[in-house]
């Protein structure tokens, strides 16, 4: 077997004096896909941001693909180029149209030729169904629309592993069936995905493992069957009958 | 369904000790990476030589008393603070006879206890407080000032100095600008085409030439306008130049509050079957005016500023007369110069930084208001 | 528009027409009993003034239209390097205002606070009469490496003159520029169809280092040296920056670059976080963010306010007046009006040349901002 993907020990972060994770183990293998939930503040974007380094950590280790995170600087932007991520707010950039926003990483990252990254661009537009918006501009989309491209523009890259935060959550009911479809279909074709998200929907459909956290611990990790029909403790429980409710 | 076990939370652990405290701070503000380190070594001795410089000038080897400028002549010289204080009459009054300097005082004062009240948002009366401001101050300054009336003995403009007409010039300007402003704004938004255009070629003239254009026009040819034997004082002439200057800026900023009210806000008005003056009075210009607080602020500094112009065309303002101290003889050192700036620029600085403080206490007072 | 209106707004025009025609009339016979003329000829008239700087050829035979263009040139010169000179740093003081080393923030701060609130025409005096005119005479001016010096009369540098053949060298000079910008071009379209990046500074070096040799071997070294030499009670030879100018400049440029800095400050800010987590996210470089996401973005919050400061400098370089720089205000609103004495259209033609400068700059930068502007509803 080959070496897991994403690979994190006894890590510990602090925000200034306040323990925000707090001793986090986490293994990723390749096509792996792990869902992430928890009430909110628990930390979870903190772990997933920890983990291409958008946030610092200060104790433990995190590896990617072996490669130690720490300050040393060097090798950073490759890793970063190898986990893909997609934002609650979806962050595209306004100022490109939605083939710029795609084909900018892979020109200036991979060193693509222009026109080779463009058609990967749309190759993935198709995929993620809008080919047709490739010359607007992202305020002119609708915002479910705004995040399959901001899906589009991460594949684009190839990366190994996708770190979704929250990708749903600022979008309209109706829009949020067409973002999880297209994860779904991600999941399908074996893309290793590590996603914070409360669509339980879809951690039932798709997730190998469901992981709870609370006030910066892992407090539970199970496969998605036992997780929902049979929690460990008594805050997990809770949890799911608060988001389950409804 | 089985039982679950009993989850407590970890307790959480102190930060490692180089990431907080003193040493965090140091370590990240300061040292974070090499070239900081680098960065802030450099920046630490530039700022170590400047602060130098400045203590020696301005008190190790600067003179503190003396009659004349043999006290300011040594071997290494310093700030002359001997010439500042023997001359801060002129520089605060000008040439207003000494006598009568008591009659400044109390229109300073009395300006000073309308205005603290006005800039504290809490205090009550702001009406009473307004009217007090804009009615009665104006015209008791005027007479107090001017004199001629009820015994007080007349003062004629051209006697007038200093930092008195730095602040008459600057408060006139500031209390003519914003009713002018606001027609000015108005009109620029008005459906009367006439009326539109008129404001339009007002404000885009003034703000498209120098304040030194405008002051020229008014003390050069302004009288050229008048009848023959009709004149009024230089001093008047330079405060109609500097109001109707920065009208045109302050109409602009009042422009921006009204184009920020939502269009809903004059549909409400105009439903509740207002006419177009009184919907302005209540409902558009209160709401549209607190929004663009700071940017009238932000005028009135740049009024206060640019009061320094009417040395040009022979005024005395505070900038003014202390150059105007530079030409007497016994006190002619080679620091004099840079003295008298010194004072000058700290007075003005202590003026506009207020201000600018003054403006970001209601910028954010009125953002926290918002949400 | 009801009836009222248009009563009203004839009314206006009636009562504007009534002033207008009173003012006419008040400035005819002011300026008959006064003995003034009237009208433009004057501008054909000889000045009879020295200048102590002049862009083109003048003497005191030329005319006050000569002096106008001469006066224009200057304002449009301190104005034009003045706005170099404060984007520059202005630029510099915005980004260390949001460095992530405390001390450089701070003192970016404390430049700001001070620059910005003292009058500036304080702060021209300042320089021109508390600094520059307080240096040593020429005698015992100040030597900056041999050859430029500081004194009450300037700054004169070292400077060379062109001998017959310089040509070659302008030739050359143009050539490898011209090349340099073709190849950078080029390198950038190849970069992005093969996706490698394109050198092409051994291919340039060599080439112009050709270009030179060419003229070497046809002209020679045909400059010669001038280097400023007291002679009397001052220098001659060099090029001399004239006091006024270089505090005026310097002024100009210091004030103004705490305005910039601040609107460098807000257009960076204006770009969210996420924008640079997006970014990083992707692997983009500090610098590729820099120059792909963030300036791009920033830049359209910031030009407005920019163009208004330099319209600002421009408007402000007549402050020259008080320390004598021969602006268009000191030599023609200022001189010319005190010989002349035709207020009105001395300061008619002052007041329109400065309009115009910034109707067209206004004009220019609005159709800018509209080609830039972005698109969409949530932009
Ligand atoms: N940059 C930051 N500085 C200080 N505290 C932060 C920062 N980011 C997040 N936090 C705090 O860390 C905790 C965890 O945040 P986060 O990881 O965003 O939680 P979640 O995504 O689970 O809602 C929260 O209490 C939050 O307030
Ligand atoms: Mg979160």
């Amino acid at each position: 077997m080959s070496d897991p993907i994403i690979e994190i020990k006894q890590m510990n972060k602090w925000f200034g004096n306040f323990h925000v994770l707090r001793d986090i183990n986490l293994t990723v293998e390749q096509g792996e896909k792990t869902v992430i939930c928890g009430p909110s503040g628990s930390g979870k974007s903190t772990l997933i941001r920890c983990i291409n380094r958008l946030e610092q950590h200060q104790e433990g280790s995190i590896r990617v693909e072996g490669v130690v995170l720490d300050d040393s600087s060097k090798g950073l932007e490759e890793i970063r180029s190898n986990v893909g991520m997609v934002f609650q707010q979806f962050n595209l950039f306004p100022h490109l149209t939605v083939l710029e926003n795609c084909v900018l990483a892979p020109i200036w990252v991979s060193k693509m030729a222009k026109a080779e990254a463009e058609e990967l661009a749309r190759k993935y537009l198709e995929r993620v169904r809008i080919p047709d918006q490739a010359d607007k501009y992202p305020g002119q989309l609708s915002g479910g629309q705004q995040q399959r491209v901001a899906i589009a523009r991460t594949l684009c890259m190839n990366p190994r592993v996708v770190l979704f935060d929250e990708p749903t959550s600022a979008l309209d009911p109706e829009m949020i069936k067409e973002v999880l479809d297209v994860m779904v279909e991600l999941a399908h074709d074996g893309m290793t995905m590590l996603c914070v998200t409360h669509e339980m929907g879809f951690a039932r459909k798709v997730a190998d493992r469901v992981i709870f956290m609370d006030e910066g611990e892992i407090v539970e990790e199970n496969n998605p069957q036992d997780f929902f029909s049979n929690p460990q403790n008594d805050r997990t429980k809770l949890f799911l009958s608060q988001v389950l409710q409804h | 369904m089985s039982s679950a076990t009993h989850w407590t939370p970890k307790p959480p652990r102190p930060a490692p000790v180089h990431t907080v405290g003193v040493r965090g701070w140091i370590r990240t503000n300061l040292f974070a990476t090499p070239s900081d380190t680098l960065l802030t070594l450099v920046a630490m001795a530039v700022l170590y030589l400047t602060i130098d410089t400045l203590v020696h000038w301005a008190y190790i080897d600067a003179t503190f008393s003396g009659a004349n400028r043999d006290a300011c002549l040594k071997a290494v010289q310093g700030a002359c603070w001997p010439f500042v204080d023997a001359k801060l009459g002129q520089f605060i009054y000008g040439r207003y006879p000494e006598l009568e300097r008591w009659r400044v005082d109390l229109v300073f004062a009395s300006g000073v206890i309308g205005l603290i009240p006005l800039l504290i948002p809490a205090a009550p009366f702001k009406r009473a407080n307004v009217i007090y401001l804009l009615g009665f101050f104006p015209v008791f300054a005027f007479i107090m000032l001017t004199g001629g009336r009820f015994g007080l003995e007349p003062v004629e403009t051209t006697d007038w100095g200093g930092l008195l007409v730095t602040l008459v010039v600057a408060i006139t300007g500031i209390v003519a600008s914003l009713p002018l402003g606001i027609l000015l704004a108005l009109g620029r938004r008005s459906q009367m085409p006439i009326v539109r255009s008129l404001c339009i070629g007002f404000i885009e003239i003034f703000r498209g030439v120098p304040l030194i254009t405008v002051l020229f026009m008014a003390s050069v040819m302004l009288p050229l306008f008048l009848p023959d034997g009709v004149n009024f004082d230089k001093l008047m002439r330079c405060l109609i130049g500097v109001a109707l200057f920065s009208s045109a800026y302050m109409a602009e900023v009042v422009r921006g509050g009204l184009q920020a009210i939502p269009k809903g806000q004059y549909e409400a008005a105009a439903a509740l079957g207002l006419g177009y003056w009184k919907s302005m009075r209540l409902i558009i210009l209160p709401q549209a005016l607190k929004l663009v607080i700071p940017g009238i602020v932000n005028t009135f500094i740049g009024l206060f500023k640019d009061t320094t112009l009417v040395l040009i065309v022979g005024l005395f303002d505070l900038l003014g007369i202390v150059q105007f101290h530079f030409t007497d003889a016994s006190w002619a050192t080679p620091e004099t110069h840079i003295t008298g700036y010194a004072f000058a620029a700290f007075v003005f600085w202590v003026f506009c930084f207020a201000m600018s403080r003054y403006s970001i206490f209601m910028e954010n007072r009125l953002s926290t208001e918002r949400d | 528009m009801s009836r009222r209106d248009v009563v009203l707004q004839f009314l206006m025009l009636v009562l504007l027409g009534l002033g207008l025609s009173w003012l006419v009339s008040n400035v005819t016979g002011n300026l008959e009993r006064q003995n003034i003329a009237s009208g433009f000829g004057f501008l054909n008239e000889r000045a009879g003034f020295g200048i102590s700087q002049t862009l083109i050829e003048y003497t005191e035979d030329d005319t006050y239209q000569r002096v106008l263009i001469i006066g224009l040139l200057n304002t449009l010169l301190v104005s034009v390097i003045g706005i170099v000179l404060a984007s520059v740093l202005g630029f510099v003081i915005g980004v260390a205002r949001l460095s992530s080393n405390w001390l450089i923030s701070k003192i970016a701060m404390v430049y700001i606070e001070i620059f910005r609130n003292v009058p500036l025409l304080l702060q021209i005096m300042f320089w021109y009469f508390g600094v520059l005119r307080n240096l040593p005479s020429p005698r015992r001016a100040i030597e900056i490496g041999d050859s430029a010096f500081l004194s009450n009369r300037g700054i004169v540098l070292p400077g060379f003159t062109m001998l017959e053949g310089a040509g070659w060298y302008v030739a050359a000079l143009a050539i490898s520029l011209t090349a340099w910008f073709v190849m950078r071009r080029r390198a950038h379209k190849k970069f992005l169809t093969t996706g490698t990046p394109q050198s092409y500074w051994r291919v340039l070096a060599l080439g112009a280092g050709t270009m030179f040799a060419i003229a070497y071997a046809m002209a020679g070294f045909p400059f010669a040296a001038d280097v400023p030499a007291l002679r009397g009670f001052n220098f001659r030879g060099g090029v001399n920056i004239i006091p006024e100018f270089a505090a005026l400049l310097l002024a100009l440029s210091l004030y103004t670059a705490a305005f910039i800095s601040e609107i460098v400050r807000s257009g960076i800010v204006s770009v969210g976080q996420g924008q640079r987590e997006a970014a990083a996210a992707l692997g983009l470089s500090n610098n590729t963010t820099l120059r792909l996401v963030i300036i791009p973005q920033a830049m359209r919050v910031i030009i407005p306010p920019l163009t208004s400061q330099y319209l600002n400098l421009t408007k402000n370089s007549s402050l020259a007046v008080a320390i004598a720089y021969p602006d268009i205000v000191s030599v023609f609103a200022g001189t010319t009006l005190t010989q002349i004495g035709q207020a009105v259209e001395i300061i008619f033609i002052t007041m329109m040349v400065y309009l115009s400068l910034s109707l067209l700059t206004s004009w220019a930068m609005n159709s800018y901002n509209k080609r830039i502007a972005l698109v969409g509803q949530n932009a």
